[in-house]
């Protein structure tokens, strides 16, 4: 029951995808991108994995639709133009033949679902026996990412801040050049 | 033989969906088409990842008396992580492109390359 219906999810994905591929139209590329995500994140809830679920709608469905469209209106170009033909067979063979390898590469992975697999073997079987016990919290993907893990979470805030900053240093920028311009063009009137 | 097809279907269709991305990356001059197969990639990558800590009949890996198999947190937490940071790198990336339609008044990378070709003669 459960494979069946994130089949059904994955076939929507790939759509999804393929979707995003071939439509010119910017603006309908975006919408499709937050579809895609919303499908990600209901695969993730059939995957068990509800913390990241909100996580993907929030910012990938939420955020990211929004970055988007923010950044086309402020281009204020919708439309894509025609790639030339010499450019697609290239990147189509590089796709095919990475896929069959890691298609190949997936043989000798434990099969979907399965207990003793080397993913759930290890460190993961001591959080889920240990974890609530030694933090003190129920919900194990809490006290992993803010207990036994808080380093990697103080990274992860390191490189928002950085990519904040980032954002702000090249469009801060902008909008002194922009006001600087519109005074020009109202000096030459 | 179709337990081996029904156990590693679900990898193959993530492969698919991240060649996809791949694909888009690759193919396409626009530049925001370009973040968006980035990203459509990314999500791949984060859904195999998740997938691998999936354990059939496991519930989602919140400590319950009735409960004793759970999901594996691990990969969930790592991927919790990678989601957020690939938003803020799609977040530089759309401000880039700000800027340089700014500068180039396109966002087509081929058009921005004859451009610079111009400027080097």
């Amino acid at each position: 029951m459960s494979l069946m219906l994130n089949l059904v999810l994955l076939v929507f994905l790939l759509v999804m995808a393929i979707a995003v591929l071939k439509t010119k139209h910017l603006f309908a590329m975006a919408m499709l991108f937050g579809l895609y995500s919303l499908l990600v994140a209901g695969l993730f809830v059939v995957l068990d994995a509800p913390d990241v679920a909100f996580t993907e709608a929030a910012v990938g469905t939420g955020i990211s639709t929004v970055l988007m469209l923010v950044t086309l209106a402020s281009i204020k170009d919708g439309h894509e133009a025609v790639s030339s033909t010499k450019r697609k067979i290239g990147p189509l063979i590089i796709c095919l033949v990475m896929g069959g390898l890691l298609i190949f590469g997936t043989h000798d992975i434990a099969k979907l679902g399965e207990i003793h697999s080397p993913p759930n073997d290890q460190v993961a079987a001591y959080y889920i026996t240990q974890g609530q016990a030694e933090t003190g919290v129920p919900n194990l993907v809490t006290a992993v990412l803010a207990s036994y893990r808080g380093f990697d979470t103080l990274g992860e805030v390191t490189v928002v801040l950085t990519a904040g900053i980032g954002v702000l240093l090249l469009l801060g920028q902008r909008r002194k050049i922009h006001v600087k311009k519109r005074g020009q063009t109202h000096d030459d009137q | 033989m179709i337990e081996y097809i029904l156990g590693h279907i679900n990898y193959w269709f993530i492969i698919a969906v991240m060649m996809v991305g791949l694909y888009t990356l690759i193919s396409r001059a626009n530049l925001i088409k370009k973040l968006a197969g980035l990203a459509i990639f990314q999500t791949a990558v984060i859904l195999f990842y998740v997938s691998l800590g999936k354990v059939t009949g496991g519930t989602v890996p919140i400590v319950d008396e009735a409960y004793t198999l759970y999901s594996n947190p691990l990969p969930q937490v790592l991927m919790l992580t990678a989601i957020v940071v690939g938003v803020a790198t799609t977040a530089l990336g759309f401000a880039l492109v700000i800027r340089i339609k700014e500068a180039y008044n396109t966002i087509e990378e081929d058009a921005i390359f004859t451009l610079d070709q111009k400027d080097h003669e």
